[in-house]
């Protein structure tokens, strides 16, 4: 009695799977040709890689003719852009009380050079509204050339346009700290390779 | 002298080029000047300081622009704010 019901039960079992499969690939089907339709959706109109990477090219460009060797160098090995602080009693220089570290989409975070100590973030944004290409957003170099610009032109200006906030706010301040041992570390290198 | 402007998705493109002692391109270049500060461009000449240092100088009127400039930078101004957190 046992093993006929058990048998009948495997019967029905797969007599349903046979009626239910042709519904299930369907199902199946129209749910992956969903997720790809709104993984297409999801990307900005218009977007093109290669456009993206051919104006971070010219940015790069760009950003490298406007600044020092020194800087265009640390930009490129390390990701990011110090401007020395022009508003103390000491000038902008390597003499300066603060300094600022520029990151491409990112707020501009202020220290003490001499501590480490974290003072500011100055977030701060260049949207151009025409957005040419569907979007406000400059390509990563042309934001921090920007910053550049308008730090090294007018400080006090930007820094009033800027949202001030403590350090942490956007940017992770272990990041910081991080990047100010990787700065001190590649100008002790730079200086060793220039005095060998 | 060149007038360039960043712009997302391509980089900095070239708005107009020409010799400051000519006169006509003079005005060329002053007409495409006031035409990206009505757009609300901020205008920068990238500079050499005493000692090698770079700067840059922003300026509101094309006669700020030293004469001897090789190029004016545009870029939208600075405005308060950020894109959200990517800690």
């Amino acid at each position: 009695m046992g093993l006929a019901l058990g048998t009948a039960a495997v019967v029905l079992v797969v007599l349903l799977w046979e009626l239910a499969r042709p519904t299930l690939k369907r199902g199946l089907a129209g749910g992956l040709e969903l997720w790809a339709a709104h993984r297409r959706g999801s990307a900005p109109a218009g977007y093109d890689p290669g456009r993206e990477r051919r104006a971070e090219q010219r940015a790069r460009s760009l950003l490298r003719s406007c600044v020092t060797e020194h800087d265009w160098a640390m930009y490129r090995d390390l990701g990011f852009l110090r401007v020395w602080g022009g508003l103390g009693d000491s000038g902008r220089g390597a003499d300066a009380a603060y300094a600022y570290l520029i990151y491409p989409h990112k707020p501009i975070v202020a220290y003490v050079p001499e501590t480490g100590e974290l003072l500011n973030e100055y977030c701060v944004a260049f949207p151009d509204h025409s957005k040419p290409y569907g979007s406000s957003r400059l390509p990563d170099s042309d934001d921090v050339l920007a910053k550049w610009m308008a730090l090294t032109a007018d400080e006090r200006r930007l820094v009033g346009e800027a949202n001030m906030h403590l350090p942490g706010r956007q940017v992770d301040p272990d990041r910081v700290r991080r990047d100010l041992v990787r700065l001190g570390r590649w100008e002790r290198e730079r200086d060793n390779v220039r005095a060998a | 002298m060149k007038l360039l402007r960043m712009k997302p998705g391509h980089g900095e493109i070239v708005l107009a080029e020409g010799d400051v002692a000519v006169p006509e391109q003079e005005r060329e270049l002053i007409e495409a000047f006031r035409r990206e500060l009505d757009q609300g461009m901020w205008a920068a000449v990238p500079t050499r300081a005493p000692g090698g240092r770079r700067e840059a100088e922003l300026v509101k009127s094309f006669a700020e622009v030293p004469r001897d400039a090789e190029r004016v930078i545009f870029f939208p101004r600075a405005a308060g704010g950020a894109p959200p957190a990517t800690r």
